[in-house]
């Protein structure tokens, strides 16, 4: 369980999140709104890159911001990047076995949680290959085998169907629902395709000028007059 | 933790990083037959003229070698690595005259002190890359030459700096005695050479090498997957530091007299321009910058061209290469003759192909 109390982040004179206070349970949780929300800031501050002016955020027990950057990896958060970002010189293979290197998995065989979390994302490349060579689709996918590699605790997706065809945005919404079942991470999921996120989360989060204006199961969310005014400007449906 | 089934299909799959066999043997095979020509067959084919300037191409290959971590590997622009170079040669100059110490001792310590200094210099890597690194690696490789132009490399003198202004006969920087003489001296240094390229290879293949590759392409990527990026920025630097300053070591026994003016900053520049277009991510490149920089202008010497003409050739030379090939030269050629030998191959089975067509 994620509990973010309060969570400010401020720069210079803009307020990207205002003392947003949210609970993630586990499973997949979206996490939606329009651009400029806070989203991606909210990644950020979960990843260590951004220091939040307040707030507290207790990752399964864990104060989550006491930890520096690099060693969250360890801890257990994985994210994958709003534009993909799979290490163009190495191997497909290299680009997750560095995260289960760095991460300093114990207790299981490198080899055998690389070529697994390759298969999970349903991969088809070759691990061999450099991923400078891979459609993007499959960059996504390597992202997505990156995230899930050496048992993590929590899985943040920002935009992973950003740019795909509709076919492969339905085998990724397979890959993610498969997450909290086959990995055990909680699973947060921030997109702008509302389809994806409804097939994915059981509950969702909606931030607007950096606000939590909405939480709860997807399906409810998505109906909320105050969400629909955010991403249409109107409270009426089209 | 993934499910059973994954991870059996996982395992089905081949070695993933095997390269085929036969590649690997021929690529390995010519590795070796190039390296045993240049340990046996050169040093009685060539003048000695010639020899000197091959030892300039092992030591420049070292350095370059360094150049292609910093910058292939990790996309840090370092402007510093002829003061980093003239700090392995200062260092090596000083424990030749002060001490007895075998050969291979001193190049390591001037190694490891080269490595501290250019540590030193990697500092600002921490804050910041690009343009901005490469001018204050610029102005700090100014600064240590102003320094060493100031107060002269070690000649055999008293005290720290080993400096004596008022010598008649300056001693010349002695040689291990199984390298005394310059056929020898040329093995001595290619060896070293290969040493180094080792070191840089082992790096450039595991751990290290692959967080590099993570960083030079996004820092916020690399922190994510848990690498310290900090750590294996300074790393970088001192791998690099640690090699030009061996290569430093092995600069100063051959030529056994050192010049403040054989390590002027713009040559940093040079080096940069050349190792870009020799080919900033193989080792290849490497070797293919060393012998442009120090071969090239030997030749041209020897056919009475002034070497001056080469700053134009490599100013074309690197525009060239990053308008058609990134990878530099290493990568280009042997793309290219394998092009034209495909060319080559249709054009001779297509007339062949004609004649058994039925009239």
């Amino acid at each position: 369980m994620i509990e973010v109390e309060n969570l400010t982040v401020r720069f210079g004179g803009v307020t990207s999140l205002a003392a947003m206070s949210v609970t993630f349970q586990p499973g997949t949780c979206g996490l939606i709104g329009p651009n400029g929300a806070g989203k991606t800031t909210f990644f950020n501050v979960l990843s260590g890159f951004v220091r939040p002016a307040a707030g507290t955020v207790r990752a399964f027990g864990s104060d989550l911001l006491s930890i520096v950057h690099f060693r969250r990896a360890r801890w257990g958060v994985r994210r994958t990047f709003q534009t993909e970002q799979a290490i163009e010189e190495l191997s497909v293979y290299d680009n997750v076995a560095m995260v289960h290197e760095h991460a300093k998995v114990t207790g299981s065989s490198r080899r055998a949680d690389v070529l697994g979390a390759i298969s999970f994302t349903g991969l088809q490349a070759d691990p061999a290959a450099r991923a400078g060579t891979l459609a993007a689709g499959e960059r996504r996918l390597l992202e997505v085998a990156r995230a899930v590699v050496g048992r993590p605790k929590l899985v943040l997706l920002d935009e992973p169907a950003a740019g795909l065809p509709d076919a492969e945005t339905g085998h990724l919404a397979e890959v993610i629902r498969k997450i909290p079942e086959h990995i055990g991470a909680l699973t947060i999921l921030v997109d702008h395709d509302m389809s994806l996120v409804s097939a994915c989360c059981e509950t969702t989060a909606v931030l607007d000028f950096g606000k939590l204006i909405a939480a709860g199961p997807t399906a409810e969310v998505l109906r909320d007059e105050q969400v629909i005014r955010a991403y249409l400007g109107t409270a009426e449906q089209p | 933790m993934l499910d059973t089934a994954a991870q059996t299909a996982g395992a089905r799959q081949g070695s993933p990083l095997r390269r085929p066999a036969g590649a690997t043997m021929v690529r390995g095979g010519v590795i070796i037959a190039l390296l045993l020509l240049t340990l046996l067959a050169l040093p009685e084919l060539l003048s000695l003229y010639y020899i000197d300037a091959m030892i300039q191409v092992a030591v420049y290959a070292v350095v370059a070698a360094g150049l292609v971590v910093l910058v292939g590997w990790v996309g840090l622009y370092s402007l510093g690595q002829a003061a980093v170079l003239a700090i392995g040669a200062w260092v090596t100059a000083r424990l030749l005259f002060a001490t007895a110490q075998p050969y291979p001792v001193v190049l390591l310590e001037a190694g490891l002190i080269t490595m501290a200094a250019g540590t030193l210099i990697g500092l600002p890597a921490l804050r910041m890359r690009g343009l901005y690194l490469a001018l204050i690696t610029l102005m700090l490789a100014g600064g240590i030459t102003v320094v060493l132009a100031t107060t002269n490399f070690p000649n055999g003198g008293h005290g720290f700096l080993g400096y004596n202004a008022a010598a008649v006969h300056i001693p010349a920087i002695r040689r291990p005695a199984i390298a005394a003489t310059d056929p020898a001296y040329f093995r001595y240094a290619v060896v070293v050479a290969i040493l180094m390229f080792l070191l840089v290879y082992v790096h450039i293949r595991t751990r290290p090498g692959r967080a590099w590759a993570a960083i030079r392409q996004s820092e916020p990527a690399a922190l994510a997957a848990g690498i310290n990026t900090t750590w294996y920025k300074l790393w970088a630097f001192a791998l690099a530091s640690f090699v030009t300053g061996v290569a430093g070591g092995v600069m100063a026994g051959g030529n056994q007299y050192l010049y403040s003016i054989n390590f002027a900053p713009q040559d940093s520049i040079t080096l940069l321009a050349v190792v870009l277009m020799g080919g900033a991510y193989s080792l290849w490149g490497a070797v293919v910058a060393a012998l442009l920089l120090q071969l090239l202008p030997a030749l041209l010497h020897n056919w009475g061209v002034s070497a001056d003409w080469l700053t134009i050739l490599f100013g074309l030379g690197v525009l060239q290469v990053l308008t058609t090939a990134p990878r530099g030269l290493a990568d280009q050629v042997p793309r290219d003759i394998a092009r034209l030998g495909r060319l080559l191959r249709r054009a001779v089975s297509r007339p062949a192909t004609r004649e058994s067509e039925p009239s």
